[in-house]
């Protein structure tokens, strides 16, 4: 196997960069969720790395736990941004604002 | 050292990262997100775990990817072209990545994983087969009843209450 543990780490860490720049700059609700689906990506894929070079099943386990759970987080949040989109008639986050203290 | 494949498959998952988040269109983003998913799951098979690939690909790039572009459908098309970022957040945005990806990839860097290869074989995947069965059903019981309860949940929250009947009258 030519590629090392530390190859995979850094491209997920440059995937959880990404993914905090999206979560920060960006306002449309959809892409917020994007940011959060990449994320959600870097972890795994730092599971199933880790998992491989130790080696132990754990890592591949606990990522296809996570890739399940992440399915049923999307689920939720698409059915809250439709509803929000309803409400307002927008997907800024910025206007969704009757939680606003 | 990486390989040449590995090199492709970072420059397609991380380009298309950046591209999901930063096309003008979100029907394009959510293709481009379709990408990445498809690249995190070509990382899997270079990891030799074909199963958790192919879950990948079953899970993220048919199912979730199909859902989000049907929401974006579901938008006013002239939100969907429409980027809504602050310029000035923008900057600050750039900058806070840079700083993350610099402090976290050079304590990385520095730390003990960098000389960490492995010649064992890879985990066969009967071996996942067996653990999920013996030692881990009660999480996968638990993983049933919450993706049940999710999209139930999600079913529910995105009815409509105010279509009194099904015929529309506009």
């Amino acid at each position: 196997m030519s590629n090392e543990l530390i190859d995979f780490v850094l491209v997920s860490v440059a995937l959880l960069g990404i993914g905090i720049y999206g979560l920060s700059v960006k306002r449309n609700a959809i892409r917020m969720l994007f940011a959060v689906e990449i994320i959600i990506n870097a972890a795994n894929l730092n599971l199933v790395a880790f998992g491989r070079f130790l080696p132990h099943s754990g890592g591949q386990t606990l990522a296809l736990f996570s890739i399940a759970i992440a399915a049923a987080e999307v689920a939720v949040g698409l059915s809250l941004i439709i509803v929000a989109y309803r409400m307002y008639q927008n997907i800024d986050v910025a206007d969704f604002r009757s939680l606003k203290g | 050292m990486a390989d040449a494949v590995f090199l492709a498959l970072s420059v397609i998952t991380i380009g298309s990262a950046i591209a999901a988040l930063e096309l003008r269109s979100l029907i394009y983003g959510s293709i481009a997100l379709m990408g990445t998913l498809g690249g995190i799951a070509g990382f899997f098979l270079l990891l030799d775990s074909p199963f958790v690939a192919m879950f990948q690909l079953a899970v993220y790039v048919g199912s979730i990817a199909v859902l989000i572009l049907f929401t974006v459908m579901l938008v006013k098309r002239e939100l969907i072209f429409k980027k809504i970022e602050d310029k000035r957040r923008k900057f600050v945005g750039i900058a806070l990545m840079l700083v993350f990806m610099v402090a976290l990839g050079s304590v990385i860097m520095n730390s003990g994983i960098k000389t960490i290869t492995t010649d064992e074989p890879a985990v066969d995947f009967r071996d996942i087969g067996a653990d999920f069965l013996t030692y881990y059903w009660p999480a996968l019981i638990l993983m049933a009843l919450i993706l049940t309860g999710s999209v139930t949940g999600a079913l529910i929250l995105a009815r409509r209450e105010d279509v009194e009947n099904e015929q529309r009258t506009d």
